[in-house]
């Protein structure tokens, strides 16, 4: 709805961000599929050759690959659950009033502030450390044999880690939409003689579904990719104990100089992604017809 | 409408309020309290919370021992960097899709959110040898390019969520007061707008500041912001924990107080105006 | 001056024809009224006019000049919008003032001007106000008055009293028309509300599906409709339309008798009835009468009318006010 003048500048403006962003993402995808289908190291330049599916063989194949899938998957998974019910509990909290209530609540979303670098520091030397660590501490203080956190549960410490930086993440949206819920059809329920769990599961939590759905997506896309957690504590291991898919490409590619087997493993990160990016970005569509 | 609550009720989620909130604020907190000890005092077991000798020395040796400013300056320059470039193109361009729709628009919006999905180990390669080839490996400029990039989605999401707001008919309004196309973004589109920008801009910032896959990869010693400067404490030499936490004391505490400030705003752009 | 003239204009929004061709003629000082049902073309009619869609055929002249192709800055016209579309960070004066800065004129002229726009309008006590701390029908003054100071060559209305409630909408339809005596500009006025075209109007121009169903003033409007659509939609309550025998009786496949052009009776007339539905507003009646052979009509009696749901009455057409059409609605 505007005249031919405005509808031309209009083309114009948008120009420069579509142009950016097809470059960005078209260009190295398409080099990186490239990649995969050949041999290519940087250890041994000018011997390039293409191969084709043999990369994805070998990547897909390799035994680390499937541990790293399945560390992905328990690593998502994990956070996820952590915080979907952590943080609908939480909103529920921080939605009644009490004293200070505003402090509480920005204590609680704190940690999603904290650079991940320094998170997983924090964890790994002042709380999970055998020795020095707090919880070592505490574990001695209950008569208890303190645990080394990270070389015997490297996985569960570092899900520990990374749901406590996306739980407030989980807890600010769900009580962005619980405060969104109309004060009248609370009231309404409590005529009907609702009481405080039947009102949380007819009427609270299906308020909540579509937050609930946006913060499980949102967090995959983010979790899908963590790195740097991992890169400090255990650089993926003991062994590949803690080595997710991101990292394991980071090794391939960065440590190994092994471009075609990293980019192989790239374009598997990818496909991964966009499966749950499909439903995601339908989601947010369905919403910006509303 | 209000209801009365009844003390007992609010005393006992000011009770359990305060003790969840304390226990997730907790390893802050203790990182805190933890830069103003000595090393020694730092693995003192049993643990000192509050009481024992407060020093600022930790402060100082980070600055002199690991030159602390320069990465500061670092993450100041890609994080501010960064945004203003990528408010510089997101601008005109949420104004045409917000002002200005066509039919392509919302594919355009979602294609934008798409390439916000792309893993970034699908381009690390190929970013990782251009950047070589071009010598923009730790570079303060490749570092804000790729910020740029990368939040750029988010920027133009933000900011179209937010001039959806503005009524169409008042930009109409100022065209028939005699408005150019420059004065209607200048008078009337931008003082109304600038609360929509400023909160986007701060999202931004948090977000670069935080970023820690492209710094990582992509910085070594010249250019590398706070969150590759604090990597580098994770080798394991000596006890460091007081210096590491007033190194992180130090990283966090700014953006930890823009956060706080931005929490609404955050919801916005973190779930693409889907939940407000 | 400020004659408009629209020849062969037409309007699409892709595959969809808004407004197929149409030829209108706006004399100096008139004030003219589109009216129509929602959706039928008259705010895009009044956009275009504005320059703010542009036409998709035909040509615009403003006082004998093309401004077809001219942004709608540099047509000289002014526009008060239904929403009113006040700047909300400027305060009342800076939106009086906006245009007269934007033209770039001097600031002891400028502070004239918003003066004595201010006095007309009764706005000096606010002028250092923001817009959200005014009533309605003071942001509607202040967009009235940010469409007065620049001397526009014919003001431009879109429904501007549809956000008003019922009792200020009538004062704001007085000063308007007042505002039209003193200035005796141009204004062309969007509504879908009948009354305020046949208050308001020198000439009224009905719009139905982007068509002109009639131009005239509204008496002409009200005596003479051109089809069933205008007798329809001009006069309160509707116009009743008969069909079947009662209408052949009188050579016509439909005839139309309006609510105030029929007799009542408790004792004898031509059509005998039941009443359904009798509305006392004091100064008159309306009876929703069933009527044997007729169907459902509505008649108006001046003053007080004693009768009942149930009770039988007698109605009589006036003589010469029975409007006839043929079977494609056409006035005969």
């Amino acid at each position: 709805m505007a005249t031919l003048h405005t509808r031309s500048s209009a083309r114009l403006m948008m120009a420069p961000a579509v142009i950016m962003l097809l470059v960005w993402m078209a260009v190295p995808l398409a080099m990186t599929l490239y990649f995969s289908f050949l041999r290519y190291n940087l250890l041994t330049p000018g011997l390039e050759e293409w191969v084709g599916f043999f990369n994805y063989k070998y990547f897909l194949t390799d035994p680390a690959f499937g541990d790293a899938l399945v560390n992905t998957l328990l690593l998502v998974g994990g956070v996820l659950l952590i915080t979907v019910i952590g943080g609908t509990m939480l909103a529920l909290l921080l939605d009644q009033p009490f004293f200070g209530q505003g402090i509480v609540r920005l204590m609680v979303i704190a940690p999603f502030f904290v650079m991940p670098t320094v998170s997983a520091l924090v964890w790994k030397n002042m709380f999970m450390h055998p020795v020095y660590g707090l919880f070592a501490y505490v574990w001695k203080l209950f008569g208890l044999e303190p645990v080394d956190w990270l070389a015997s549960l490297p996985l569960f410490s570092i899900t520990m880690m990374v749901a406590w930086q996306w739980l407030p993440f989980a807890t600010l949206i769900l009580l962005t939409a619980l405060q969104s819920l109309d004060e009248e059809q609370k009231e309404a329920a409590e005529m009907d003689g609702a009481g405080f769990f039947s009102k949380f599961v007819y009427i609270v939590l299906p308020h909540l579904a579509r937050a609930i759905t946006v913060v499980i997506l949102i967090e995959t896309i983010f979790l899908l990719s963590v790195f740097a957690e991992i890169l400090v504590t255990t650089s993926g291991g003991p062994g590949t104990q803690s080595t997710n898919i991101t990292y394991l490409v980071y090794t391939q590619a960065l440590l190994q100089f092994d471009v075609g087997g990293a980019s192989a493993g790239g374009i598997i990160a990818v496909i991964l992604a966009n499966i749950v990016a499909f439903f995601l970005i339908r989601l947010i569509g369905k919403n910006l017809e509303a | 409408m209000a209801r009365a609550i009844s003390p007992r009720r609010k005393a006992f989620f000011t009770l359990i309020g305060w003790t969840i909130g304390l226990a997730i604020f907790f390893p802050i907190l203790w990182t805190f309290l933890t830069s103003f000890k000595t090393e020694g005092e730092a693995i003192a077991s049993p643990p000192s919370l509050l009481f024992f000798d407060w020093t600022t020395e930790n402060y100082s040796e980070v600055q002199s021992r690991s030159d602390y400013f320069k990465h500061a300056m670092n993450s100041v320059v890609i994080s501010f960097g960064s945004t203003i470039l990528g408010l510089l193109i997101a601008i005109p361009s949420a104004w045409a899709m917000a002002f200005s729709p066509t039919k392509r628009t919302k594919d355009i919006l979602m294609w934008m959110l798409s390439t916000k999905m792309l893993p970034p180990v699908g381009v690390l390669v190929p970013i990782y040898l251009i950047f070589r080839d071009w010598n923009l490996l730790d570079t303060r400029l490749g570092l804000t390019i790729v910020m740029t990039l990368i939040n750029l989605p988010i920027i133009v999401w933000m900011l179209y969520t937010y001039f959806k707001e503005i009524p169409g008919d008042i930009l109409e309004a100022a065209r028939m007061d005699g408005a150019s196309l420059a004065k209607e973004i200048v008078y009337v589109l931008a003082p109304m707008a600038v609360p929509g920008i400023a909160s986007t801009m701060l999202l931004n910032i948090i977000l670069a500041w935080n970023e820690a896959f492209w710094t990582l990869n992509l910085s070594a010693a010249k250019a590398a912001p706070l969150t590759a400067f604090i990597a580098s404490y994770s080798s394991p030499e000596g006890l460091f924990w007081a210096k590491l936490s007033a190194a992180s004391t130090l990283a966090i505490a700014p953006i930890l107080v823009l956060g706080w400030f931005s929490q609404r705003q955050l919801v916005r752009g973190l779930t693409f105006g889907a939940v407000k | 001056m400020g004659s408009i003239r629209l020849e062969n204009v037409s309007k699409s929004f892709g595959e969809a024809t808004v407004i197929p061709s149409l030829d209108l003629d706006i004399e100096d000082g008139e004030f003219v009224v589109f009216v129509g049902p929602s959706g039928c073309g008259k705010s895009t009619l009044l956009r275009l006019i504005a320059g703010l869609e542009d036409v998709s055929g035909g040509r615009i002249l403003i006082d004998g000049n093309e401004v077809t192709d001219t942004p709608p800055a540099k047509r000289r016209l002014a526009m008060v919008f239904q929403s009113y579309a006040l700047y909300p960070h400027m305060s009342v004066r800076g939106n009086i003032a906006f245009p007269l800065k934007m033209a770039g004129e001097d600031k002891a002229v400028i502070d004239k001007k918003v003066g004595d726009a201010a006095r007309v309008l009764n706005l000096t006590d606010y002028l250092d106000r923001k817009p959200r701390q005014l009533s309605g029908g003071q942001r509607q003054r202040v967009a009235i008055g940010r469409a007065i100071v620049r001397e526009p060559t014919a003001f431009l209305f879109d429904e501007p009293l549809s956000n008003l409630d019922a009792a200020l909408r009538v004062n704001m339809r007085l000063e308007i028309s007042e505002l039209h005596q003193q200035l005796a500009t141009t204004m062309i006025y969007v509504t879908h509300d009948q009354v305020e075209a046949m208050t308001m109007a020198d000439k009224i121009v009905v719009l139905n599906a982007g068509r002109i169903e009639q131009v005239g003033s509204p008496l002409e409007l009200y005596r003479n409709p051109k089809n069933l659509f205008v007798a329809g939609f001009i006069g309160s309550p509707k116009m009743n339309f008969i069909n079947g025998a009662t209408a052949k009786g009188h050579d016509a496949a439909t005839i139309g008798v309006r609510p105030e052009h029929i007799a009542l009776s408790t004792s004898e007339g031509l059509w005998k009835g039941t009443v359904g539905v009798a509305e006392h507003l004091g100064s008159d009646t309306f009876l929703h009468i069933s009527t044997e052979g007729v169907g459902n009509v509505t008649a108006r009696v001046g003053g007080e009318f004693s009768v009942r749901h149930g009770d039988t009455v007698y109605l009589t057409p006036e003589d010469g006010k029975i409007h006839r059409f043929d079977a494609d609605g056409k006035a005969l």
